[in-house]
């Protein structure tokens, strides 16, 4: 019986799990962590399970409580949400494992309970929006999500997060209600709010306004949210003044999450016949996308905080992904979702290192981190290999996703924008390069000596994610056939049209 | 070209007291300085696309969906309500979120005016 409800058991587990959390933290504090960490392994177990299922038999369908779709609420499962939710979980379970001794400065002891609890609720979420086959419903675990990381936002000791929390909160809300009003539109316009049957009865209103309006809210709603260049004012300070942890996994869960639903309604519910034949958008989706990757890189080298910078990095990677999106042949489209793969593994691996600076010596700007490298070794290493996979050295993953990339430009015909990747890796390799001299070639200040002296790895609960992370970067990109053989029927799905 | 929109207007007023209404959210949320008031804006914003959904729903003589006997009556389509009592709860949460927040941002800056706020941020 339990085998045909593991789709929803993904989204229904980590609820349970948040309120067993706050019930077990008002017994015993330290009950939070244990209980937190089994939730999201058993729905990691889940989500294997589930790729794998799907992989050998093809598009799972889920009715909630036996309505039938349309007018019931559909769960769907195909490759590409599989694939997403396997690394949607992975990420967030290294987060969870690393925050247990990250959290320890940077939030207050009473708040631990909370803090776990809206830690499920996210994740929660984000599993939500990955499963679901329904619109509405998509945008209610959008908000529960963005509600979550709002809160997650502010819950360290650091002031400013408040503030930064705060301007979040504004630009996230009206980027729902862009997308609530996106809904309704095509509503009004279908009558349905199943993604498969949108997908069907759209073709006809092609042509009309009320659809190109609705894809238009669609598109400011998304990119809000998943911070594309110029709606990206927020995510500065939300990722550099939230607590590590956090910058961990909002940087790679939430952002993530936000480019899957973009996908996900540009190539499912809108299909590629209606965004690249009827509005030339995909054309304005590269030219954004070319700029953000120049300006972010820009803004990142700009920076002397660290995690500042890897904000400001994110915003540039994210241009990546968009790229892909915008080049729309089978090439670039597999680069995009490989990219998924590879920034989350190596933006968390990056944050959880700065967090850890933080953690052992407590600096943030990059200026200070002179020498850390003998006193921490590993951690180096790690910030070392993921950088390399960032800049796109082979035989990192982020190698291999950033060539598809420019595979699929130059199979396009479109000259200008394998430039303009080359010229991002470039610039990364300059922000990039500064902190890695820092770290290795110059000594410590007179200063910062003893700090930097009396540093050590951080302990093994924190030092094993980054690990991990760092070794992914370089395993997916040697074995990068393995998450190959899920995008493709992934990709050939989505411009296939079905 | 006058008389079509006036036309127009009348014959749909909801819905553009919806986009009217939405704008003076929208506007409130960029003007306003104090952040409760940017708050408040995000209400309104918020529930001028309630206003948008609700009125979509309706049918000219429907009456409310509860299942009649007689097989002629015309019901208003309920999906559009239910939609939108989702819609305001979550628009409660994000109100209660932001008011936390605000309450949070008292407590540690001593204001709520944005600009203040600001230049207590550049001095640290």
């Amino acid at each position: 019986m339990i085998p045909d409800h593991l789709t929803i058991l993904v989204v229904i587990i980590p609820m349970l799990g948040a309120y067993t959390t706050l019930l077990a933290g008002w017994v015993k504090r330290r009950f939070c962590f244990p209980i937190a960490m089994v939730t999201i392994c058993i729905q990691f177990c889940i989500s294997l399970m589930l790729l794998y299922q799907v992989m050998k038999t093809g598009p799972l369908h889920y009715n909630l409580g036996n309505w039938l779709p349309p007018w019931g609420i559909e769960y769907v499962i195909d490759p590409l949400n599989g694939f997403v939710l396997v690394v949607l979980l992975f990420l967030s379970l290294l987060c969870c494992m690393y925050s247990r001794r990250c959290i320890v400065d940077e939030i207050e002891e009473k708040k631990i309970v909370g803090f776990y609890t809206v830690f499920l609720l996210l994740i929660a979420g984000v599993c939500g929006i990955a499963v679901t086959g329904d619109l509405f419903n998509l945008y209610v675990f959008l908000e529960i999500s963005s509600l979550a990381a709002y809160a997650l936002v502010a819950s360290g000791r650091e002031k400013k997060a408040i503030f930064a929390s705060f301007n979040y909160l504004i630009m996230g809300s009206v980027s729902a209600c862009f997308i609530l009003i996106g809904i309704g539109y095509l509503y009004i316009a279908t009558g349905t709010l199943n993604m498969a049957d949108l997908a069907r009865l759209l073709p006809p209103l092609y042509g009309s306004t009320i659809i190109q309006c609705a894809f238009i809210f669609f598109i400011v709603g998304l990119s809000i949210k998943t911070a594309l260049f110029p709606l990206h004012l927020w995510l500065p300070d939300a990722y550099s003044y939230a607590p590590s942890a956090v910058s961990a996994l909002i940087a790679t869960v939430m952002s993530k999450v936000g480019v899957y639903a973009l996908i996900r309604i540009l190539f499912t519910v809108f299909t590629p016949a209606f965004i690249i034949m009827e509005i030339p958008v995909m054309e304005l989706f590269c030219w954004i996308a070319a700029i953000a990757i120049i300006v972010g890189s820009v803004l990142a080298i700009t920076q002397t905080d660290l995690k500042r910078m890897l904000a400001y990095s994110s915003v540039s990677q994210m241009g990546y992904i968009i790229l892909a999106i915008g080049i729309a042949n089978s090439a670039a489209m597999t680069g995009g979702i490989l990219y998924i793969l590879s920034d989350a593994v190596m933006k968390g691996c990056l944050f959880m290192v700065a967090g850890a600076f933080i953690y052992s010596t407590g600096f943030r700007t990059i200026e200070d981190l002179k020498g850390i490298s003998r006193t921490m070794p590993l951690t180096a290493v790690a910030f070392f290999i993921a950088t390399a996979s960032m800049i796109g050295l082979p035989p990192t993953v982020g190698f291999m996703s950033k060539w598809f990339i420019a595979l699929g430009a130059l199979e396009s015909g479109q000259w200008f924008f394998v430039v303009i990747i080359l010229a991002g890796s470039l610039l990364t390799a300059i922000y990039s390069w500064r902190v890695i001299e820092y770290m290795y070639f110059r000594d410590p200040d007179m200063a910062h000596q003893a700090a930097v002296a009396g540093a050590n790895d951080p302990p093994a609960s924190m030092l094993i994610p980054i690990l991990v992370l760092a070794s992914a970067c370089i395993l997916c990109g040697i074995f990068v056939t393995i998450p190959l053989e899920v995008i493709e029927p992934s990709v050939t799905r989505l411009l296939g049209g079905t | 070209m006058i008389e079509t929109f006036f036309q127009s207007f009348f014959l749909r007023y909801n819905f553009y007291m919806a986009v009217i209404i939405m704008l003076i959210g929208l506007y409130a949320m960029i003007a306003k300085s104090n952040l409760i008031k940017k708050i408040i804006g995000l209400n309104i914003f918020q529930t001028a696309i309630f206003l948008f959904y609700i009125s979509s729903s309706e049918v000219t003589g429907g009456t409310a969906p509860i299942l009649m006997s007689d097989p002629g009556t015309v019901y208003v389509n309920p999906l559009p309500h239910v939609l939108i009592l989702t819609a305001i709860v979550v628009a409660v949460s994000t109100t209660a979120v932001g008011l936390a927040l605000i309450i949070r941002i008292y407590e540690t800056y001593g204001t709520i005016e944005e600009d203040e706020l600001l230049v207590q941020e550049e001095k640290t």
